[in-house]
């Protein structure tokens, strides 16, 4: 049981990117056109972190995984609906609002708040676990933020790869420039993982995983807490989507290299 | 397993499977589904101490409850609806619509004959003839941008007091309750192969194998379904729905009773300008274009959302029917564009419609199994209706399971029958469905005499209405006319699928596309349907006998496949493409060729993906 560590990975919902997503400026400022319409899922990269950490739970006897995620409880329930047939967790749930502008410190404190108060939480043998980015329109620094207001140090970014050594450390490789890895070996735990995208192809449904994690998950979300954010004086001047272009034609009898030839010249338009 | 069906002594010998025992499993979550856990939940709630509501598989555990949904997502449902729904008022007393997204009270109804201004429509003489009259009598007569509006909405047609909602957002209201009572659990994502029989009997379900190849052979990350074995299995995965069909073919239909009649529903859900005119709850039913066999609809939603469709039946026998091409045609009319003309296409989507009714009823319970909703004949063809039919039958399911579970006693054939039978029988869904039953009969002969059969079966309570001798589906697709050679050349010359062809040879404009609402069909697809498929799930539509394929001229499953996932592939067969499949199932019954004189010779099985647009 040398190596058995306690994951606790940070995850907030955000709307299927399949759907219609329209912003809107409400009283609350920036938001989505009926966003609690929209079903929502995982964030994909901190899915991401959650399929590592339930497979190097796997790897590590006696080491576990909890998955706190904040959002309104009603979508946290619709989204683990999908997600807890995936993997082993423990679901850590907090009932505040939807979306991504909050503000990252008032985030970030009701987080680390939650991790903090969770029952056998051994803060020595912590792997703070997160996506390296995010789509729920934070600032991208939520995750740094609760490591520091747990008091841990030893952070890492848009992390592929970790591997647990004998004695407790573990080398963890980071996404660098020209697609290259960079290696650090860490002395041991606590540290912060903000996964890229990991090696792992998303799991399975198990209906066995499902209703062993809904024993403890559907008990969690009736007892959610309640959590206010405060804006912290944070105001947004202006919100958009990200530019997206279609450009669809019906073309008979293209050769390959004219179709190649029109998509350089219009990536090299952009 | 090569004829689909699961049983206790062929349940592991090739792959080895996990085995999961609950109380009560449950194949498809829809307004029937809804309705039957709805129904369990809250009695659970109310009396939580109830000895009846202990599982029998896990003693001292409360009963447990599993539902699995084939669709990614509980709200990735089809179909904008307009309801009665006197059965969900009566399990929701005090609904308020403003609680359920994109839901309204029905405050106006119309019926309108649609003129064809096109000149393109497949109309009879006798039709011309009345048209002709309409079109002089003009003003007289109140016929305004090509549509006649009828002085008043048959009886039978009225969902005063009802509703109009977006199936998707129904579906994710109930289902957000029933989960938050923490009784019940709902997977979506996991199809069902089908059920497990034992004999005669229904001992769970078997889930479909995961990390398969298109042909369902072992690949990366396989996973063999598991088999959930329970004391009774919940049927409500639809008409074309795996767990459904296993057990017609397993058991056959009552005497007289047969699958026939079908309709594939398509909508588009369209967004209006902030000062369009149509209110909230306004409901317009239409027919006579743009074919007269293709009924329509216009169902206003809150907050500038319009759900417009069609339904194109299967006795409309002509080969091209091609439903997407018809709708866009559809919401061009005069009478229709000038209130969607400047809309935004936000969600589309299609489902096959059994439209059989009572004819079609399966065997409703048997021992460790019952049926509910559409697959169990529910469906009303004189009103239109099936999601309260549906609802209700749940709702009858689930007293009646209450019922047998403070008994003690369990759920064979009889006491299933002696419940739940005999709550449809005395209800008003039965007598409903009764009126109901020949109601469309006519419409095998002609457009004109379907419509005096309605109408006589209506205004009657059913009791008068036309004879028919109703082909199998397979059987009502009529030849095209053309000699293969003949169809090849002109879809060759036209440069897309030979039903594209024929519809412009018969004199029907191209689509002006405007990248907003009028897309292409794979537009619709990304746009509007939002679809996607899971890797790791093995093909759902398989040609049964490839040489009956490339002999079959017409094709009709490339002309009604709603996603373009069926094409010709170079071998003259037909090609399945799983990642734009929508799961309509107008395959099934849009094939004219059939290697048993049974099936056709397309299956559909359970398969995972399609729609994400939790709007429909």
């Amino acid at each position: 049981m040398a190596n058995a560590v306690h994951i606790v990975v940070c995850a907030g919902i955000v709307p299927d990117p399949l759907q219609t997503l329209e912003p809107v400026t409400g009283p609350n400022g920036p938001g989505l056109k009926n966003e609690m319409v929209l079903p929502a899922v995982l964030d994909p990269w901190a899915a991401s972190a959650l399929y590592e950490a339930a497979n190097l739970a796997a790897k590590n006897p006696g080491s576990k995984v909890w998955l706190v995620s904040l959002g309104p409880k009603a979508k946290l329930q619709q989204v683990m609906m999908t997600v807890a047939q995936k993997v082993n967790f423990e679901l850590v749930p907090i009932d505040g609002p939807i979306g991504g502008f909050p503000d990252a410190h008032s985030t970030a404190a009701i987080l680390a708040e939650s991790i903090a108060a969770i029952p056998g939480l051994d803060k020595a043998k912590l792997l703070l676990f997160g996506g390296w980015e995010s789509a729920t329109r934070g600032a991208g620094v939520t995750l740094q933020l609760v490591g520091e207001q747990l008091g841990i140090t030893d952070q890492f970014q848009g992390v592929d790869q970790i591997d647990l050594r004998d004695y407790g450390s573990f080398e963890v490789l980071e996404r660098v420039e020209g697609g290259k890895h960079q290696a650090s070996v860490c002395a041991g735990t606590p540290a912060v993982l903000g996964w890229a995208t990991g090696n792992l192809a998303e799991p399975r449904n198990n209906p066995q995983i499902g209703m062993g994690n809904m024993r403890t998950i559907m008990p969690a979300l009736a007892k959610a807490k309640k959590a206010v954010l405060e804006p912290n004086g944070l105001r947004y001047i202006s919100a958009n989507l990200p530019k997206q272009q279609r450009d669809t034609r019906v073309v008979k009898d293209m050769n390959p290299d004219e179709i190649a030839a029109e998509l350089v010249a219009w990536i090299g338009a952009e | 397993m090569s004829d689909g069906v699961n049983t206790e002594e062929n349940i592991a010998p090739e792959v080895e499977r996990q085995t999961m025992e609950v109380d009560i499993a449950c194949a498809g979550f829809g307004p029937a589904m809804g309705g039957f856990l709805t129904t369990l939940t809250r009695e659970w709630t109310e009396h939580p101490e109830d000895p009846a509501f202990e599982s029998k598989v896990m003693p001292g555990m409360p009963l447990q409850v599993l539902c699995y949904e084939r669709a990614d997502d509980i709200a990735s449902g089809v179909s904008g609806v307009v309801t009665t729904a006197k059965g969900i008022r009566a399990s929701f007393p005090d609904l308020n619509p403003a609680e359920i997204p994109m839901a309204a009270d029905v405050k106006q109804e119309r019926v309108f004959y649609l003129l064809d201004p096109v000149g393109a429509s497949r109309r009879s003489p006798l039709l011309r003839l009345g048209d002709k009259v309409l079109k002089a009598a003009g003003s007289l007569l109140g016929v305004k941008d090509h549509a006649f509006e009828l002085p008043w909405t048959p009886a039978f047609l009225h969902k005063h007091g009802g509703l109009v909602l977006s199936m998707g957002q129904f579906n994710q209201w109930v289902g957000s309750q029933l989960m938050g009572s923490g009784l019940v659990q709902i997977w979506p994502g996991t199809p069902v192969s089908g059920p497990i029989f034992s004999g005669k009997a229904v001992k769970g379900l078997r889930l479909t194998d995961q990390g398969v190849d298109r042909n369902g052979a072992p690949a990366d990350g396989f996973m063999a379904g598991m088999d959930v074995l329970a004391q009774l299995t919940v049927v409500g995965d639809g008409p074309v729905g795996a767990v459904g069909q296993a057990l017609d073919d397993h058991l056959g239909l009552p005497e007289g009773h047969a699958r026939r009649e079908w309709a594939l529903g398509m909508k588009m859900v369209i967004e209006l300008p902030e000062d369009s005119p149509l209110e909230p709850g306004t409901v317009w039913h239409s027919f006579g274009y743009p074919e007269p066999e293709i009924f329509g609809f216009l169902y206003v939603h809150p907050d500038h959302l319009v759900s417009v469709g069609i339904f194109v039946p299967s006795w409309m026998g002509d080969p091209s029917r091609t439903s997407y091409r018809y709708l866009q045609h559809y919401i061009q009319h005069p009478a229709l564009w000038k209130y969607l003309k400047d809309g935004t296409l936000r969600s589309w989507g299609a489902k096959s419609l059994e439209e059989s009714g009572k004819h079609g009823e399966p065997f409703l319970t048997g021992d460790g199994f019952a049926r509910i909703g559409e697959g169990s004949g529910a469906t009303n063809m004189l009103t239109g209706s099936g999601v309260d039919e549906g609802w209700t039958t749940g709702v009858q399911l689930g007293e009646s399971v209450i019922e047998l579970l403070r008994a003690g006693k369990p759920f064979t054939q009889e006491n299933l029958a002696a419940t739940y039978e005999t709550r449809r029988r005395a209800s008003w869904v039965e007598r409903g469905a009764e009126e109901a039953k020949n109601s469309r009969n006519g419409f095998h002969g002609s457009f004109v005499k379907g419509v005096i059969g309605m109408g006589l079966a209506g205004l009657t309570g059913g009791k008068l209405s036309l004879d028919a001798h109703i082909l199998p589906a397979h059987n009502q697709i009529a030849s095209s006319g053309l000699t293969p050679e003949a169809a090849v050349l002109l879809a060759l010359e036209d440069g897309r699928p030979l039903h594209d062809a024929l519809m412009s040879a018969r004199g029907w404009p191209e689509i002006p596309f405007d990248d907003r609402l009028l897309v292409t069909q794979q537009d619709a697809l990304l746009l509007g349907g939002k679809v996607q498929a899971m890797p790791g799930f093995a093909d759902h539509v398989i040609f049964r006998n490839a040489g009956l394929c490339i002999h079959c001229v017409e094709k009709t499953c490339i002309a009604m496949c709603s996603g373009q996932a069926i094409t010709l592939g170079t071998d003259g067969a037909p090609a399945f493409e799983r990642e734009k499949c929508i799961h309509c199932g107008a395959c099934l019954w849009n094939c004219g060729q059939s290697p048993d004189g049974v099936h056709s010779n397309i299956e559909f099985r359970a398969g995972s993906g399609g729609l994400h647009s939790a709007e429909n």
